[in-house]
């Protein structure tokens, strides 16, 4: 049974309501074993084969925190600008599911290990300041297979059969406040705190953050509230968004369909939703009759977890660069333009361009290359520039055999396309394809003569003093050489003979 | 009174007890009347007393990031009830997490 | 059946573990010998007393035979090697099943031992089996187990008192002069009490709760069972220590309690008397034995002092709150999903519904009482008024335990109210029940130690009355010097253990194998 949702189309909506966003973010964290115990967290294994009493939950189990986890979810709060807890415990959430070993998760409810923090993101050329409201640590549940039914989904569904394997791994949630005020740019603000969330959490070297693969999970809210109005709408959670796109996606569907919702006079339900990729919509989940109440109490089976100030600053030192400073750093050396250095940003190339300065380009070739040739093949082929078959060194000798003026733009882009092919380094494309600009003076002589014989009426013209006639000369010139003349001596030869 | 036998019943839920009607009604009373008397803490001042945490206050026990053997999934799933495919069967689960 | 040089087998069995330690390392006994022993002393008389749920003589005998191959071959034997001992079925043990008492886990077999289990082991001790208990330690006289009630061997009509009602009949008959039982409110001293024999709740994280099935993780604590001060401490020695695999366990060496076993005096020692367990709550023969238990300590050399803990009798309520709110969350893990019972699967019903109707059949009623009071108080609205005060006058019983230790070195009670009372007579009136914890539930939820010595008979009925020692948190070893002490002077004054008062159990002819 699908739900039609009646929607009313963006701009209306936004002409007549604010959206305010919230996004719960939650991260596998990437060390080797489980928070409570010593289980690996290795991805893939066959099934049940990395579990144990304690993550299995077996009758007489005790948890023993990872100090790793608890260091690495501190230091995501310091890179989030949070304040750390002097002093804070576990808590149970209990409910009951298969996937919970011990049918409660221990978590952190009232005591969080990171608070009040924020995080800048750029959207439409200004920068939003995104509250962090809490950083918190917990474990993760089991996976479950649904068996019997036709979609693989749970509704319909005859059986599951559940994996311990995933139970127990740390997993961090971020948190923020609710980001009101982005107006029109609502979806793509949410889009850009997810990205630049991803970011910081990859160059803290935390967690592999693959949404793909289940180790960086997003939690959509939403609310409208008409404008002017002094209180905040109800706002609907949005789960199953498994992409940076799903996450700009689900937002834009959810403000269409709670202003149709409010537009008829109803109420908006506080629920949670369900995103569907196929379509970009979101149904609501089943019902449940009376709300959660997970009965939340401090953890008995663990002590409080108190970080000691010289602790929070040992880890703070040895915060890398942040990409919100490492941008700014690289704005400042490369010379490049806010648009340009937002091009670069937004197509994931400032390791690409800053491995290719590093191999000795410069900033604005390595650009040019990366955004325009190479940017080219990788729409093409639908490919990630990463993904290339070509490493930011080869990107840089290609720069360099341009400035030494070994082969011209043209011919550097017959160079990318051997390299991407597999014939090799740069220099053996050139050597094999015969690609070097002709150097030798007299075979260059020999095709200006013979551009020049071939041209009469246009080397009259230029006899006569009009210079700007040369470039067709240059052209034959060039025709004649396959490109491999070097065109400014070509020119100059041109001149000489017809002055 | 200090419980309804509706609240017994939604407690029974909330915990997963599929009691019988003589069930809901016997305890009901029992509940009742040890409601009552555990509600005595409630006369107690307490203001800016804390919550007791551990009799031997410690933090920070940690254990480090290092693997230890696990069980074999054979162990694992030596208690199932049911299994297939090296995973736990379990009965179709109708509320989506 | 005789053996030569040794004694009888009947002998055998009468031993202190202290004394079958010595005769074991000494090799005037083998201890096969010692554990058949046991085992047939098992099968005269468990019929009756129904201590045991699961009797491992297979593996105890393999057991037994490595500690005689070890002394055989000259290696170094640790102090309770080849000593018969019996485990409550609330610890995991990988070779025997482990039932809690409870439909729920009936033939669960762990993967895994418990942290105790395995020290014990270790030690050479031979765990004869798996003893009876209320279902997940709920209860204050094994009434509440899901495979029949456990018999006080002093009178087969009445409770051996509970949760750890199975350890302690098993060394009050003979079966085993060593257990392990687990103190929550007071199942190990209460039990002890009402058989006449030692029984000792460590400090809170004495010993490792890693294996031990939780009912309340932040009361529960493992602890021995035995008919002497000194074999209690032997054992208390073996069991104990930091576990690296439970956090709330106890990073600091074990205080030195057989030491002090040994020492057993107490001039100078301020034995402090609490006033609101003085007042007259208790059947009049166990106020007489203990009245008379104070006496005694005075005449010791002790000097005896009143006082005051008022927040002592918020104790029951507090912790008929918190114990049940940490079980209704510790056994919400029994669903069906992974080990133990499961009912009305038929390929139709959901999984909500089969962890349902398998928690209903699973759970006997005490459990099912105590999850739902436990649900209430954690609920939503109901959590500060409920769970969170009762954790807050858990600080002020704390407090009131750390101002009394400050006038007194140690303080006494009866251990419980009442002698044994009659089964069945109590088992429909939870409240009742609950009161049979009065005096044992301080100390659990505080977490420091206390030990339960038997200090006579109540001349009402004949029965067994205990005298309850607690000392600080750490102390532990405190109160095995008064409770040695106290057993000393008594043992003195009846010619022998209490124990020996007892009539003898009819032993029933039988597989002696």
């Amino acid at each position: 049974m699908t739900e039609l949702a009646q929607l009313v189309p963006y701009d209306e909506a936004l002409s007549r309501y604010e959206p305010v966003i919230g996004l719960e973010t939650h991260v596998e964290l990437g060390t080797a074993t489980k928070m409570f115990c010593g289980c690996p967290t290795t991805f893939g294994l066959e099934p049940n084969s990395a579990v144990c009493p304690v993550c299995l939950g077996l009758p007489g189990s005790l948890p023993v925190a990872n100090r790793a986890a608890i260091e690495y979810t501190i230091r995501i709060g310091l890179a989030l600008n949070c304040s750390i807890a002097t002093w804070c415990r576990f808590a149970r959430k209990n409910y009951f599911y298969p996937d919970m070993p011990k049918d409660f998760q221990i978590s952190q409810y009232d005591e969080p290990l990171c608070t009040d923090g924020w995080l800048d993101v750029v959207t439409g050329g200004s920068t939003v300041r995104v509250g962090i409201e809490r950083v918190h640590l917990e474990e993760d549940t089991g996976k479950s297979l649904h068996m019997g039914g036709a979609t693989g989904r749970i509704h319909g569904a005859e059986y599951s059969l559940v994996d311990y394997n995933r139970a127990g791994i740390p997993l961090v949630e971020v948190v923020t406040k609710p980001v009101a005020g982005t107006g029109a740019l609502a979806p793509e603000t949410a889009r850009a705190y997810v990205t630049e969330l991803r970011d910081l959490l990859r160059s803290l070297g935390v967690s592999d953050v693959r949404m793909e693969e289940g180790s960086l999970r997003c939690d959509v809210n939403v609310s409208l509230a008409p404008r002017a109005a002094t209180e905040w709408g109800t706002r609907t959670e949005t789960k199953n968004v498994n992409s940076l796109r799903s996450v700009e996606r689900s937002v834009r569907f959810e403000i269409e369909r709670q202003a149709a919702v409010l537009d008829a006079g109803q109420k908006v339900l506080q629920e949670t939703r369900h995103f569907h990729e196929d379509n970009g919509t979101t149904t609501a989940g089943r019902s449940k009759e009376e709300a959660q109440d997970y009965r939340y109490f401090p953890e008995p089976d663990l002590v409080p977890v108190a970080p000691d100030r010289d602790w929070v600053e040992q880890i703070r030192a040895s915060l890398p660069e942040l990409p919100a400073a490492r941008r700014a750093r690289l704005h400042a050396e490369w010379g490049l333009s806010e648009l340009e250095m937002t091009q670069l940003q937004n197509a994931g190339a400032l390791d690409l361009i800053g491995a290719t300065v590093a191999a000795g380009a410069s900033a604005a070739d390595a650009r040019k290359w990366w955004m325009g040739e190479l940017a080219r093949h990788a729409n093409a082929t639908g490919a990630d520039l990463a993904a290339l078959a070509i490493t930011p060194a080869q990107v840089a000798r290609v720069s360099a055999l341009v400035k030494a003026g070994t082969i011209n733009d043209k011919l550097a882009r017959q160079v990318l396309d051997g390299v991407l092919a597999g014939e090799g380094d740069p220099d053996a494309v050139v050597a094999a394809r015969g690609l070097a600009i002709v150097s030798d003076e007299g075979a260059l002589m020999s095709a200006v003569e013979a551009a020049i014989a071939a041209n009469p009426d246009i080397a009259a013209r230029i006899r006569d003093g009009k210079t700007a006639a040369v470039g067709a000369l240059v052209g034959a010139v060039m025709k004649a050489t396959r490109g491999r003349a070097d065109a400014n001596r070509a020119r100059e030869l041109i001149l000489e003979r017809l002055s | 009174m200090s419980i309804t036998r509706d609240e017994v019943a939604h407690l029974a839920r909330l915990s997963r007890l599929a009691l019988t009607d003589a069930e809901l009604d016997h305890f009901a009373g029992q509940l009742d009347q040890i409601i009552g008397a555990v509600a005595r803490v409630q006369e107690v001042a307490a203001e800016g007393i804390p919550p007791m945490t551990h009799a031997v206050p410690v933090v920070n026990v940690f254990r480090e990031d290092v693997e230890i053997p696990c069980l074999t999934p054979e162990q694992a799933l030596s208690g199932a009830p049911a299994a297939e495919q090296g995973r736990f069967r379990v009965p179709r689960i109708l509320a989506e997490d | 059946m005789a053996t030569d040089g040794a004694g009888t087998a009947s002998d055998l069995t009468r031993l202190t573990a202290a004394e079958i330690a010595a005769a074991v390392a000494s090799g005037q006994v083998s201890a096969v010998e010692v554990t058949q022993a046991h085992l047939d002393r098992i099968v005269a008389v468990d019929p009756d007393v129904h201590a045991f749920l699961h009797v491992a003589g297979i593996g105890a005998l393999a057991a037994a035979e490595e500690v005689d191959r070890k002394r055989a071959a000259g290696r170094p034997l640790g102090p309770l090697a080849g000593v018969p001992l019996a485990l409550k079925d609330v610890m995991a043990t990988a070779d025997m099943p482990t039932t809690c008492g409870s439909k729920i886990l009936e033939n669960w077999r762990p993967p895994y031992d418990a942290t105790v289990a395995r020290r014990l082991r270790d030690a050479g001790v031979v765990i004869l089996g798996k003893t009876n208990m209320d279902e997940f330690a709920m209860g204050s006289s094994t009434e509440n187990s899901a495979y029949g009630p456990t018999r006080n061997p002093w009178d087969l009509t009445r409770i051996p008192g509970g949760s750890s009602g199975g350890s302690s009949a098993a060394v009050a008959a003979y079966e085993a002069p060593l257990a392990i039982g687990t103190d929550t409110g007071g199942s190990i001293r209460q039990p002890a009490s009402v058989c006449g024999i030692v029984g000792m709740k460590p400090t809170y994280g004495g010993s490792s709760r890693y294996g031990l099935v939780a009912f309340a993780s932040s009361l529960d604590t493992p602890g021995p069972l035995a008919r002497t001060v000194l074999d209690a401490a032997l054992l208390h020695e073996a069991m104990s220590g930091h576990d690296p695999c439970d956090s709330t366990s106890v990073d600091a060496p074990v205080p030195p309690v057989v030491a002090a076993a040994r020492q057993a005096d107490v001039a100078g020692l301020r034995v402090g008397v609490v006033t609101e367990f003085s007042g007259g709550g208790s059947q009049t023969g166990v106020q007489a034995r203990f009245t008379e238990a104070v006496e005694l300590l005075e005449s010791l050399g002790a000097k005896v002092v009143e006082v005051s803990c008022p927040h002592f009798t918020y104790a029951l309520p507090a912790y008929y709150l918190i114990a049940p709110s940490e079980c209704s969350s510790n056994l919400a893990r029994f669903d069906a999903m992974r080990y133990g019972l499961r009912v009305g699967d038929d390929g139709t019903r959901s999984a909500e519904e089969v962890m349902s109707l398998t928690r209903e059949a699973g759970f006997g009623p005490e459990v099912k009482r105590r999850i739902m009071l436990g649900t209430y108080a954690l609920s939503s609205g109901y959590y500060d008024a409920y769970y969170g005060k009762a954790q807050q006058v858990r600080t002020l019983i704390t407090q009131d335990f750390e101002a009394a230790f400050e006038q007194a070195d140690v303080l006494v009670s009866p251990t419980t109210p009442t002698t044994a009372f009659p089964i069945g007579e109590r088992v429909d009136d939870p409240m009742a029940m609950y009161l049979a914890d009065l005096f044992t539930i301080p100390s659990d939820l505080a977490g420091n130690a206390a030990i339960s010595v038997p200090c006579g008979l109540a001349p009402e009925d004949g029965l067994p009355v205990g005298l309850q020692i607690m000392a600080p948190a750490l102390a532990d070893d405190r109160a095995y010097r008064v409770g040695a002490a106290v057993e000393a002077a008594l043992e003195q004054r009846w010619g022998g253990p209490l124990l020996a008062q007892a009539k003898e159990l009819r032993e029933r002819a039988g597989d002696t194998r």
